[in-house]
């Protein structure tokens, strides 16, 4: 057998288990089996593009993946297109906002749409507070640029507020109350952006 | 914590993964674990300003230099280092080819013994790593799912009730960790069985890929097996599947590989690995393909008895090294491809000739 990319006999039947229809086994030469081994092994986005790009032909019409593609995120402002071109998304909203999107695609990558590992000791904010803290945290950017320092202030309370309350849902189930006081003693970001 | 960005201390010492000790050493180099984290209040980072940037590389350092017993660790702003300087951290492996090309504010924070780094403003806000010597898979777990505790107990994670810990790619969302394990496997390359490990591994969920994706470097037989999925699993099932399911077997196949060559022909392996020890201990001028193809063969040559008077320490000190930017930081001063060529020589032979011992490192 040849190597799929050149004359040379194909000694290395290499089965690439990372492509998103399947495993798929390329034929190659020594010379190019290395080059291929060697290929930057942080290129996900590859295949999750790959991934999109079947899964949407499979099941929309041009009109709907048209529309689809203009979807944003009124968070992050990211645009499915925009998503399915890097394969990296925008925020954490985005896994809300895109959900039934994307969740085709997690079952392609992960074969499950359930996590079951480790759960933070701090209770985590909800999807919403998270959506909230990321609006709140771009407006007091803007105050401070405007020098409105005392709305920025408003603001950073507020974060702070949302963060506390995050941490005390926790402690009132089963936290270490002293991995909550770490919010307390390292303060809030906000004095970081001005 | 402390800032420090003299590396010259850590060019001359080897981190503690290359010890070439721990389980099953022999094939196998290292264990490395990673997890990816999300702050809960800030865009993933490309959707992020520059401001947001530089908020979450204070914010995140505020909150390290609170936790106790962090006071050893040394923090490095990567954006304020020299190019050779980033080259020569990537190449110890301890911040990602992509941190090291980004612009923007990112940091890394570096244990001193080299066994964990935590790189802030990496494709997620947070990318923890810890690397272990040998197999190690499950204290390697223990130690980091320690330090992720740490860093939870004082910064709110992006997360969510039914897909677990968010990341900027779906295919990191859930647990975020990535099980690394690096592998030594020349007598599978030899015979030509590496395509069957592939093959056998099909349907488990792992990827393997070749070490150092560096242009045309040689790959020295290396090759990385990982878990391919992140969701779905708990960590210790995952741990599981890579430490105890898939790289037991793959070192039994390179176990019967060597056994093989051996029974083929004793002689002709023995003067194969003779011949790359003479070619490393005398060559005047050499480059880092050449070295790192030699070096593969030394490293087998000294597993299995052939090669009896280099330490498998030395060798994997050796493969790292004799690199770019590690070359130039031993010299002390920018070096070109062709100087570069003469000083590996040199090193080298000072190394294996055995003017400097395995203890010495200079």
């Amino acid at each position: 057998m040849k190597c799929q990319y050149c004359e040379k006999p194909a000694t290395f039947h290499i089965t690439e288990l990372t492509e998103p229809n399947g495993p798929q086994v390329m034929h190659l030469c020594e010379e190019h089996a290395r080059g291929f081994l060697q290929k930057d092994s942080s290129s996900p986005a590859v295949s999750v593009a790959g991934a999109l790009a079947k899964q949407l032909n499979l099941g929309q019409t041009k009109k709907e993946l048209a529309e689809l593609d203009q979807k944003e995120c009124p968070v992050c402002g990211i645009s499915f297109f925009e998503f399915r071109n890097t394969g990296r998304l925008g925020c954490p909203y985005d896994y809300t906002h895109f959900e039934s999107d994307l969740e085709p695609l997690l079952t392609n990558i992960h074969d499950s749409l359930e996590h079951c590992g480790k759960k933070p000791r701090r209770a985590a904010a909800s999807a919403d507070s998270q959506a909230t803290m990321i609006q709140l945290r771009r407006e007091m950017e803007e105050a401070v640029e405007r020098e409105d320092y005392e709305r920025a202030s408003e603001i950073r309370d507020e974060l702070k507020q949302i963060e506390d309350a995050s941490s005390k849902d926790t402690s009132a189930k089963d936290v270490n109350p002293a991995d909550t006081g770490g919010t307390d003693t390292s303060g809030t970001e906000s004095g970081d952006a001005s | 914590m402390k800032r420090n960005t003299d590396f010259s201390e850590l060019a001359r010492n080897s981190g503690e993964w290359l010890r070439g000790t721990g389980p099953e050493s022999d094939i196998v180099i290292s264990s490395r674990i990673r997890l990816a984290r999300n702050l809960a209040d800030f865009p993933f980072i490309r959707r992020c300003s520059d401001e947001d940037r530089i908020s979450i590389e204070r914010t995140v350092r505020a909150r390290m230099e609170a936790i106790e017993d962090w006071q050893d660790i040394r923090y490095v702003d990567i954006e304020q280092l020299s190019e050779i300087d980033r080259q020569f951290l990537v190449e110890r492996q301890l911040i990602s080819r992509e941190i090291a090309d980004a612009d923007g504010s990112r940091a890394v924070a570096i244990d001193p013994h080299e066994q964990y780094s935590v790189m802030i403003n990496e494709e997620d806000h947070l990318r923890i790593q810890v690397m272990h010597s040998g197999l190690d898979l499950n204290s390697a777990w223990d130690r980091i799912n320690a330090l992720d505790d740490k860093l939870e107990g004082a910064i709110l994670y992006a997360y969510h009730q039914k897909y677990g810990y968010l990341t900027a790619c779906p295919t990191n969302v859930g647990t975020g960790l990535r099980v690394s394990v690096m592998l030594h496997l020349p007598a599978l390359v030899i015979t030509q069985q590496i395509e069957k490990v592939f093959r056998s591994m099909q349907r488990i969920n792992v990827t393997v890929r070749g070490l150092y994706g560096e242009g045309s470097q040689y790959t020295g037989d290396f090759y990385q097996v990982s878990n391919q999925i992140t969701l779905g699993h708990s960590e210790e099932d995952l741990v599981s599947l890579v430490g105890d399911n898939v790289v037991p077997r793959i070192i039994e196949y390179e176990r019967k590989a060597r056994d093989f060559l051996i029974s083929q022909g004793q002689k002709d392996l023995h003067d194969d690995v003779s011949r790359a020890l003479g070619i490393l201990s005398t060559a005047k001028k050499i480059s880092s393909e050449e070295t790192m193809h030699y070096l593969s063969k030394v490293r087998m040559g000294v597993n299995l008895g052939l090669i009896n008077d280099v330490a498998v320490g030395t060798i994997n000190k050796l493969f790292i090294h004799t690199q770019p930017a590690h070359l130039q930081k031993l010299h002390g001063r920018l070096l070109g491809s062709s100087d570069r060529n003469v000083e590996r020589a040199t090193y080298l032979q000072r190394h294996l000739s055995g003017s400097v011992g395995p203890g010495e490192l200079n």
